[in-house]
């Protein structure tokens, strides 16, 4: 049996699948499902300062082998995260990662405290939502900025914190660099890929913000790509995610640099994605004759 | 709590030239749990990742049976399913309508009208009276009504071009009811003869829930609405069907609804 257990940035993960913030809610909804406690660590819905009520509907499209979203952080606030939602998530034996977004340093800075205090077990900082105005992918695009949010977060954190990168960048190896030379003990990616869908016959946008985040199996090359690129740029551990629905790409994620891999949209086709792609990824592990499932990371052989 | 499972298509039937009717083998776990207004999100095949929200026409105790027209790929692809075929199938799903008045005017228009024949089965077999107003577009697009007609007190159909019912458009015969239709009979027992405000359930294009909506606040009738939107995951987890709320808030058709109390709903565009 090969020995599932993961290291991300010190936080212990039972198996390296982890489902990633936007796509699992606060786990109650997939709860109905399976059991919580199956999952290395749970992202959640990206926390404000204060509620949102995110963008107008429609904020969904289907692409081929992908969506694209624009919800714009519809969320109840971080207050109210840690009165109703973080008990209940406290109720399973899974790592809980707290996926933060402001509109300013200070907001971030704000949250990290009251998040660690509240004993989350990582904090993961948000600087790249496309589907927001202020904030978000702003401060994921320009090295310097990014910076200064990763610096403010730790700064303001006494736990472990991770910073999720975009993909709609020339060279991420600067910005992940950036943000691991301003603290960041770990660096999860992708976010979503801004892209539109344009109804023929209507001549109108399907979304109502005429543009949105694809995701979904389309992205997972360019995911795959960029997390290779990222983990020869960086030491820090990788949370790696775009399109993965099957064991085989958890592992291509593994082999490219990620100590730890996410499921997202995958679970809007099958309710038990993520449980049933770390059984696929363990079947395949066997079968290499794995001692440890982390002996994959960063483990490919480029020509 | 939904389930999600393979199904075994049952009987594939058309109603007419557009619409197609799938009875699908759920079981007793999936079957039991059903409540009307409910919808099931199936697979469509491997290409298209999302499923497609379908609302629930009727059930039994160990099948559901759906009703759609082709929109789209997805809707192509499930219309070309035959019996034994298997589908991938989560549900039931959403909250539904309360059927639990004594007096009900199912409404549907169009497409609408399916998901109304499970309130309408499902009210009268609780003692309910229920009258049936259905709008078509045209005698072509015409389905359902002789199951309607079993289960409901009274039914009227209307269509745009005139050419099944009068010409004109459902909600003029939700107007009509509740302006003139006072409690028909003393063998209502619920009612003793007395008139009972009807409670009013409708699904159907957007514009025409508006107009109920509007028809029913007038004469102070309480209105039930099934809603539609671009949906993702279907439990409540992805937040991308969202609907807006007259208090400035945004629910979720898939969770929350997708039936809502007409007077929670913010009409305008």
């Amino acid at each position: 049996m090969t020995d599932l257990r993961v290291d991300l940035a010190g936080v212990a993960l039972k198996n390296p699948i982890v489902v990633p913030s936007g796509t699992f809610g606060f786990g109650r909804e997939y709860g109905q499902f399976f059991d919580l406690s199956e999952l290395g660590a749970i992202c959640v819905k990206g926390l404000t300062p204060l509620p949102r009520e995110g963008n107008p509907a429609p904020r969904i499209a289907e692409t081929p082998m992908g969506i694209l979203n624009s919800v714009g952080l519809q969320n109840p606030g971080v207050d109210a995260f840690i009165a109703h939602e973080l008990p209940e998530l406290r109720k399973h034996d899974v790592k809980i990662i707290a996926n933060i977004s402001g509109n300013t340093p200070e907001e971030y800075g704000g949250m990290c405290e009251k998040l660690s205090a509240a004993g989350v077990d990582m904090i993961e900082v948000n600087i790249s939502c496309p589907n927001v105005k202020a904030g978000g992918l702003a401060y994921g695009t320009r090295p310097e900025m990014a910076a200064e949010v990763t610096e403010i977060a730790k700064k303001s954190s006494t736990v472990p914190v991770m910073v999720k990168l975009s993909p709609n960048v020339t060279d991420i190896t600067e910005i992940a660099k950036a943000v691991e030379g301003a603290g960041a003990d770990a660096i999860s990616l992708i976010n979503t890929i801004r892209g539109m869908r344009i109804d023929v016959n209507t001549r109108r946008p399907i979304l109502k913000m005429n543009t949105g985040g694809l995701s979904g199996p389309a992205v997972l090359p360019v995911a795959v790509r960029m997390v290779w690129e990222v983990a020869n740029a960086v030491k820090v551990p990788i949370l790696g995610m775009g399109g993965v629905s099957k064991g085989a790409d958890a592992a291509e994620f593994m082999l490219a640099g990620a100590a730890a891999v996410a499921v997202g949209t995958a679970s809007f086709a099958d309710a038990y994605a993520p449980v049933r792609v770390r059984d696929e990824l363990a079947a395949y592990a066997e079968k290499q004759g794995l001692a440890r499932i982390s002996e994959l990371t960063g483990a490919v052989k480029p020509w | 709590m939904p389930v999600q499972k393979i199904c075994t298509v049952a009987e594939a039937v058309r109603l007419n030239e557009y619409a197609y009717a799938l009875t699908l083998e759920v079981g007793e776990e999936m079957a039991a749990r059903t409540s009307c207004g409910q919808f099931v999100h199936i697979k469509c095949g491997e290409e298209r990742l999302l499923r497609r929200p379908i609302s629930i026409c009727s059930w039994d105790k160990t099948t559901l049976r759906v009703v759609f027209e082709v929109r789209g790929e997805g809707t192509a692809w499930l219309s070309r399913r035959k019996v034994g075929d298997e589908l991938d199938v989560l549900g039931p799903l959403g909250h539904g309508f309360d059927p639990s008045a004594k007096k009900i005017l199912v409404v549907g228009g169009g497409i609408g009208v399916p998901p109304m024949l499970g309130v309408a089965r499902a009210a009268a077999a609780a003692g309910a009276e229920v009258h049936a107003a259905l709008g078509f577009r045209d005698q072509g697009h015409k389905m359902l009504t002789d199951e309607f007609a079993e289960c409901c007190r009274s039914m009227s159909v209307i269509s745009d071009d005139g050419s099944t019912g009068r010409k004109g458009f459902v909600t003029e015969l939700v107007e009509e009811f509740l302006r003139d239709t006072p409690c028909v009979s003393a063998d209502c027992a619920s009612c003793s003869g007395r008139p009972v405000p009807p409670v009013v359930m409708a699904c159907g294009p957007k514009g025409m829930l508006k107009a109920v909506a509007k028809a029913c606040a007038a004469h102070g009738v309480e209105c039930q609405v099934s809603l539609e939107e671009r949906m993702g995951c279907g439990v409540g987890a992805c937040l991308v069907c969202a609907c807006d709320m007259a208090d400035g808030s945004r629910k979720h058709v898939c969770k929350d609804g997708p039936v809502f109390n007409a007077k929670e709903v913010d009409w305008n565009d």
